[in-house]
């Protein structure tokens, strides 16, 4: 439960120890900033616009961060605060982080998201288009723009429409590959998969798209889940292990009916 | 170039007019489609559906963006819904209804013939949106569910809980991700358009800036689609994702493309008030808490006085105290007033200083207290859950216990570049797709209409009308790439951005947006006055002068930097400030959200002038020390008769 008062007059001075990484290949390291009277009604990110434009009143380069919506559904914002992905609280991204949370006098260490697959492209910003890489061998649905059948056709019973829905919130930001010790992408395939399989117009593709999609992952390179649960823990929608178990089950099933499928037909040259 | 404003709507009655054009539009022989190759700038519901329907139809497609991903236009941010005339609750919805709803919605200052296409493929767009895997709220039978939203008297809002905009656009960026991965489609984000290139007077290529490399780079077309969103960050603060911007749009107008109705914004009534100078951007709270929500201020100056001293608190004004001045003007129509009229009546209670929000006293309150006492605490959860976790997320308050504080907010911007009933702009092979047009709103956009445009242009509109522009081109092909066109404007683009860098003064980008966005929120912004506009466009003129001697670009181009995005986009709100203020100025009625204090009634409300205005205002630019070209596109109602909206 929150308190009554209002928030928005207390300022806080804080010490920022951030991730500095000039380029791709260049090595990077920590340096120590500090700021004055940050309103604690500011948002984590404006705390960090305020530190930039200090920063650039020095002829200093700012400190490179992605962010756009700043409401918490773009996925684009993505920091590791103190050592958690988007920071202290639960079921918020970055960029949702009031300054409210934090102490006066406080050290904030900000990291980029530290796994394998995500290069660090300059200081906080990572390079994350192995996710849309993923999608691209199969998180859709076939079909052809103008050939809908009409929507209220096949009705989809509300739990069923439900769960596709809390699958779907996803917001793509990476952070589950980001804490998890193998950066394993389940979390983030596993709710695709989730979305996609759960619905009557995705069955004609699943184990089709089930595959690709788990091929394509394991290409680029991101772990496998050995079930820490990291992932969870740190989603900003609330997705659990349970759309990873779902992906699990899909992929097994996918697997078995393709070492059995068989078109009837002779196959040439075998 | 003439400036050509024939807006080409096809002859025959209004109903018939889509399916027809359709008919008659040329076709490209599928065999030579990828011989065609056309670049579609943005990523939204608009442009991730062209790009996606048009790779599918087998053209040769790139799309850019200046996210990481296609899936992070701001489409995704949306909310509340989308509307459709399904008349799936049989309500007495209609095409028509939906049409006619949305033309008043605009305050008649829209062109009839789009309008209407708009509401007849609305259909359609849920139905693609459903076989796309759009989980839509359901009934318990399984049917789609719909809700109420603002301006009309059916039920015809889609929605996917308070997310329908980024479902949506999931699944046009799932469309969009099946072509990438088949290859019709190629994508580049992190890549910021910078300039559009003109080959023989024909919208032939763009220059573009890759935001890690700074590498600045020609692209060869043989046509190109501009769905790049809206403006509404010219005013600094806004519900707009930091990176929206007019750059595209504001390009194409220099290049010759009119500019229609820049001035036509949207406030919206709801929003989180500003906290501080330490703000970076405003966050909406959903239309739909309107319905429980009463809307009320201190009725006196005192009162208000005292709650910013922190002496009282909300609860502790008395029921006789209070002034819900939504219900005491509008009994009518009461806390569900239109967007515009409610922002105004918000803006009236604070300049009369009764306003309550700490600080600046620039709020009023959004109170669920007699609902919870009538409901309950758990159905108000229910419906609004998420909204009020957001709100306290933001505010560090409990709207369950205490009411919100709300302030109107620049929303969306109706304005846009003028396109013809095929979307192409004034300039030939120039198309225009979603927020980046000004087609459908007229001067004031109803709730959950955007994002049917927006669907409407990608799916539905621009796959048809491109390749009828390609089949009239022929298959010469995009010029070359050799072509001096491109070099030039690459230069030209390297230079700015050499120049920008060169300044090293001593303000930042960001501070003299802030100023910018100061200029225009008083002087352009809810209400505007002859003097206020004709004092805006002095102050904008000297910012202008003060950014490009004084403006502080740290850093250099070949790497990630967004001091030089953020100045080149507000090099380019500097410029495009001064038309919107222009146009405010020039158009001498109140309509919709464009409120002017010299044209109310006498009870304080909008007064249009259709003898006039009834026209859509189109500008033309001059060059950089002439000021711009006013024109005019005549709206001509054979379906509809003008009315004066009363929502009393
Ligand atoms: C908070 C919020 C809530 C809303 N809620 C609703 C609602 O409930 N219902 C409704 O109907 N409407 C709503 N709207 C309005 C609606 O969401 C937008 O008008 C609509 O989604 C715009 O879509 P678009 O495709 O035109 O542009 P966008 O989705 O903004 O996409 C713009 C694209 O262009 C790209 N781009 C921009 N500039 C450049 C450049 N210079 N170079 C390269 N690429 C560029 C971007 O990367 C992006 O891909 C809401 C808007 C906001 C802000
Ligand atoms: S599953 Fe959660 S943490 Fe992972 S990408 Fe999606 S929203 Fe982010
Ligand atoms: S900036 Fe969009 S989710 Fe944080």
């Amino acid at each position: 439960m929150s308190n009554e008062t209002n928030a928005h007059d207390q300022t806080l001075n804080l010490t920022i120890r951030v991730w500095r990484q000039p380029t791709r290949l260049a090595k990077g390291s920590f340096k120590e900033y500090k700021v004055s009277n940050i309103s604690t009604g500011s948002s984590f990110l404006e705390m960090l616009d305020i530190l930039n434009e200090q920063l650039v009143a020095q002829k200093e380069e700012p400190i490179a961060f992605d962010h756009d919506c700043r409401e918490g559904i773009c996925g684009m914002c993505s920091m590791t605060i103190n050592g958690v992905p988007h920071g202290p609280l639960q079921g918020v991204t970055t960029c949702q982080v009031h300054m409210r949370h934090f102490k006066d006098g406080e050290t904030i260490t900000i990291e980029p998201w530290r796994a394998r697959p995500f290069p660090v492209i300059k200081d906080i910003v990572v390079d994350r288009t192995p996710l849309d890489s993923i999608t691209q061998a199969g998180g859709f649905i076939s079909i052809r723009t103008g050939s809908a059948i009409d929507a209220n056709i096949i009705p989809i019973p509300k739990p069923v429409a439900d769960r596709a829905m809390d699958a779907a919130e996803c917001i793509g930001c990476g952070a589950c590959v980001a804490a998890c010790p193998n950066a394993a992408a389940m979390l983030f395939v596993g709710s695709k998969v989730a979305h996609f399989n759960s619905l009557p117009q995705g069955k004609a593709e699943k184990e089709q798209r089930t595959l690709a999609m788990v091929k394509v992952m394991d290409e680029a390179g991101f772990g496998s889940c050995t079930n820490y649960g990291e992932c969870q823990a740190v989603c900003p929608k609330g997705n659990t292990l349970d759309f990873i178990a779902q992906l699990n089950r899909d992929y097994a099933v996918a697997k078995i009916k393709r070492f059995f499928q068989s078109t009837g037909k002779k196959r040439a040259g075998a | 170039m003439s400036f050509d404003l024939n807006a080409r709507v096809p002859a025959g009655p209004l109903a018939e007019k889509w399916s027809s054009h359709k008919a008659h539009l040329r076709l490209v022989n599928p065999a030579n489609r990828r011989k065609y190759h056309v670049i579609v700038v943005g990523s939204g519901l608009a442009g991730g559906a062209a790009a996606a329907s048009l790779g599918e139809m087998g053209f040769n497609v790139s799309c850019f963006c200046y996210q990481d991903s296609p899936r992070r236009a701001h489409s995704i941010a949306a909310q509340g819904g989308i509307n459709a005339a399904k008349n799936y609750q049989n309500d007495g919805d209609s095409v028509y209804r939906l049409f006619y709803d949305t033309i008043k919605g605009g305050d008649f200052r829209a062109r009839e013939a789009n309008v209407y296409r708009l509401a007849e493929v609305s259909g359609n767009i849920i139905d693609q949106a459903v076989a796309t895997g759009v989980p839509f709220a359901r009934e318990y039978g399984g049917l789609l569910d719909n809700r109420s939203f603002g301006g009309a008297q059916v039920s015809r809002t889609f929605y996917a809980r308070g997310q329908t905009g980024q479902q949506l656009l999931l699944g046009a960026y799932s469309a969009l991700s099946r072509q990438i991965g088949i290859g019709t489609v190629k994508m580049y984000n992190r890549h910021e358009m910078l300039d559009l290139v003109l080959v023989e007077g024909h919208a032939k290529g763009i220059i573009t800036r890759n935001m890690i490399s700074g590498e600045i780079k020609a692209w060869n077309a043989d046509a190109v689609v501009v769905c790049t969103g809206g403006y509404g960050n010219v005013f600094f603060l806004s519900t707009n994702a930091q990176g929206c911007n007019v750059t595209a749009a504001y390009r194409c107008y220099k290049h010759g493309a009119g500019f229609a109705n820049p001035c036509f914004t949207q406030i919206h009534p709801t929003c989180i008030p500003v906290h501080g100078d330490q703000q970076s951007k405003l966050t909406l709270m959903s239309e739909s808490l309107r319905n429980d929500g009463r809307v009320w201020a201190p009725n006196s100056r005192e009162l208000a006085a005292r709650v910013l001293a922190g002496q009282l608190k909300p609860a502790d004004i008395t029921e006789a105290d209070r002034d819900y001045y939504l219900e005491r003007k509008y009994p009518s129509f009461g806390n569900l007033a239109p967007r515009d009229i409610s922002s105004r009546a918000a803006k009236e209670a604070c300049d009369d200083k009764r306003g309550i929000a700490p600080g600046s006293g620039l709020g009023v309150y959004l109170d669920f207290r007699d609902a919870i006492n009538r409901l309950g605490e758990s159905k108000i959860r229910e419906r609004y859950g998420n909204l009020f976790d957001m709100y306290e997320c933001i505010t560090g308050e409990n709207p369950y216990k205490v009411p919100m504080m709300i302030f109107p907010a620049v929303h969306y911007t109706m304005g846009g570049l003028w396109v013809d009933y095929n979307l192409q702009s004034t300039i030939p092979g120039l198309f225009v797709g979603g927020e980046a047009n000004f087609s459908d709103h007229g001067a004031n956009r109803l709730g959950a209409s955007a994002l049917m445009q927006g669907l409407a242009d990608g799916y539905f509109v621009l796959p048809s009308t491109v390749p009828d522009y390609l089949a009239s081109t022929g298959l010469g092909g995009a010029p070359s790439i050799e072509n001096p066109a491109y070099k030039e404007a690459c230069e030209q683009a390297r230079e700015r951005t050499a120049k920008l860098l060169a300044i090293k003064g001593n303000a930042s980008p960001r501070a003299l947006h802030q100023k910018l966005g100061n200029i225009m929120w008083e002087k352009c912004g809810m209400a505007r006055t002859k003097q206020g506009l004709t004092a805006a466009i002095e102050e904008i003129k000297e910012l202008r002068e003060e950014f490009w001697k004084n403006v502080c670009v740290v850093g250099e181009n070949d790497t990630i930097n967004p001091e030089l995005e953020r100045a080149g986009r507000v090099a380019d709100f500097l410029e495009f400030s001064e038309i919107m203020c222009r146009d405010a100025l020039l158009r001498e009625e109140s309509c919709g959200g464009h409120f002017r204090s010299e044209h109310q009634t006498d009870d304080g409300e909008a007064k249009r002038d259709d003898t006039n205005f009834a026209h859509v205002a189109v500008w033309e630019f001059q060059g950089s020390d002439t000021p711009p070209v006013r024109h005019q596109e005549e709206l001509k109602y054979e379906e509809v008769k003008l009315a004066t909206r009363s929502y009393k």
